[in-house]
């Protein structure tokens, strides 16, 4: 029981639980919006076990390589690489197990499948942590385009091609993930400052960031209010998401206009917020 | 300012959820200006609701909250016209647009007794459509007696209104806090008797 619990405070940190089912969720939310079989559960069990350890395992990576600037970061560095509960060799193997298990998993349900959940975890272990994030502000389009790819891959293995619909899916992922990175380089600018890392505060300073994030949320609800169009929504989840997307963009703007830090936290939870809830409608239309 | 317990959170969610439903299932073969009117007004309380949790009770101090507190009253009064007073629509239409305008207007612009009457007059006219409307209608055999719980909702909400002006002014009969604790059971409740009496109509 102790090993249990001790292997659990160890390891399930390094996989970030939250970030983790968030993009899981658009996975499925993308393979639910084709409308397909909910009771096919060897697919869904599928879907959500390779997405689960291919994820997990790009995070996990992640976190071995910075593990350097975690620990030079306040927020991060009580982490379990920088605090030293687990040693870099160990997550080193536990990331390269998880991805090969997600990608080998997802291969073998679908290759087109296999391949985008493999480029996801590409472009976000070796283009954006390992290439561009220590040399580039603009590293976070391509924290975003591997963020889309989760609900790109759900949306393929459910209709077996690229579409226009999973182009816009995956552009609201996009759009959604500077929302999320950018307000925590500003709420956590010294720690990144501390660690070397270039961000858009430190870049072009905080007010053009904040238009940043806001241009970015209003992208992300435009984007998903037209593939939920195209995916054939009901009228009711469509009004909703009209009125969600308003309260979306009535909060863009006063964070441009009265710019706070209470309101530019509170704009990436809706923004946040907004996406969950988009994403469970796509999946509540399909049940 | 007090802090928002994990209850008021609650609360105010499973309020949020129930104007969502209210958005989502709309009311049944309603013209257009109608289902209009009822997604805006259900749907400033959602994401009131949301950013209530989002943000907390500090946003109530914003000046913005009159007049978002106004939206809701004006376009479900006029929903109610629009579906069971179809004459009196485009002449309720004006009053609605010139009443907003003028809550917005005198907020900014003009002394704080103008305001006040201003907010009062139409407040007090879509309140009124709203608490009694759906009442008469229910005595007069015309709708489900179910019906009228979307006016007991109307007097709710004239409380809520009452509340929060209390606040705004300064001058509460009852404290702060108080006002506070009660808000998210009131919004709770005028909610689920708004829901109830637009599925039972």
């Amino acid at each position: 029981m102790a090993v249990k619990i001790n292997l659990k405070s160890k390891y399930w940190p390094l996989i970030k639980s939250l970030q983790t089912g968030l993009l899981l969720i658009t996975g499925l939310a993308g393979y639910m919006s084709a409308k397909c079989p909910v009771l096919g559960w060897p697919t869904i069990l599928g879907l959500t076990g390779s997405l689960f350890l291919a994820i997990s395992g790009s995070t996990v990576l992640n976190m071995w390589y910075d593990r350097d600037i975690d620990a030079k970061m306040q927020r991060t560095s009580k982490r379990p690489l920088p605090s030293g509960r687990v040693s870099p060799r160990e997550a080193l193997l536990f990331g390269f197990l998880l991805s090969i298990l997600g990608i080998g998993w997802a291969l073998a349900i679908d290759l087109l499948y296999g391949i985008i959940v493999f480029a996801g975890l590409f472009f976000d272990v070796v283009v954006y942590t390992m290439w561009l994030k220590r040399r580039t502000a603009w590293s976070i389009v391509w924290g975003g385009i591997a963020g889309g790819m989760p609900v790109l891959a759900g949306r393929v293995l459910g209709i077996g091609y690229v579409d226009w619909v999973g182009v816009m899916l995956t552009l609201a992922v996009l759009f959604w993930i500077p929302t999320h990175i950018l307000t925590f380089s500003m709420r956590y600018s010294d720690d990144y400052k501390r660690a070397g890392v270039p961000t858009f505060p430190s870049t072009y300073g905080f007010q053009t960031t904040r238009v940043v994030i806001s241009i970015s949320s209003v992208l992300a609800a435009l984007a998903m209010g037209i593939a939920a169009y195209e995916v054939g929504l009901s009228w009711g989840f469509l009004r909703l998401i009209v009125v969600l997307s308003g309260g979306l963009l009535i909060l863009a703007v006063v964070s441009m206009v009265r710019p706070s830090e209470r309101t530019n936290f509170g704009l990436f939870k809706y923004a946040s917020l907004y996406m969950l809830l988009a994403m469970v409608m796509l999946v509540a239309e399909a049940l | 300012m007090k802090k928002m317990t994990v209850l008021d959170r609650i609360v105010l969610l499973v309020t949020g959820l129930l104007a969502a439903y209210q958005v989502v299932v709309g009311v049944d073969n309603l013209e257009t200006l109608a289902m209009i009117s009822y997604t805006i007004a259900f749907g400033v309380l959602l994401v009131a609701c949301l950013l209530l949790i989002i943000l907390g009770w500090e946003i109530l101090d914003s000046s913005l909250v009159v007049i978002v507190s106004t939206i809701i009253p004006l376009s479900l009064s006029l929903g109610l016209v629009s579906e069971y007073l179809p004459d009196f629509t485009t002449a309720y239409l004006v009053f609605v647009c010139v009443g907003f305008l003028a809550v917005v207007l005198t907020r900014y612009s003009a002394p704080g007794k103008v305001a006040v009457i201003v907010l009062a007059v139409v407040h007090g006219v879509a309140g009124m459509i709203i608490f009694l409307l759906p009442i008469v209608l229910s005595i007069r055999g015309e709708t489900n007696p179910g019906f009228a719980l979307v006016g007991v909702g109307g007097a709710l909400i004239g409380i809520g209104g009452l509340l929060l002006s209390f606040l705004k002014t300064g001058k509460p009969i009852i404290s702060r806090e108080k006002i506070i604790a009660l808000l998210p059971w009131l919004l709770l409740l005028m909610t689920a008797c708004f829901v109830a009496g637009f599925s039972l109509s």
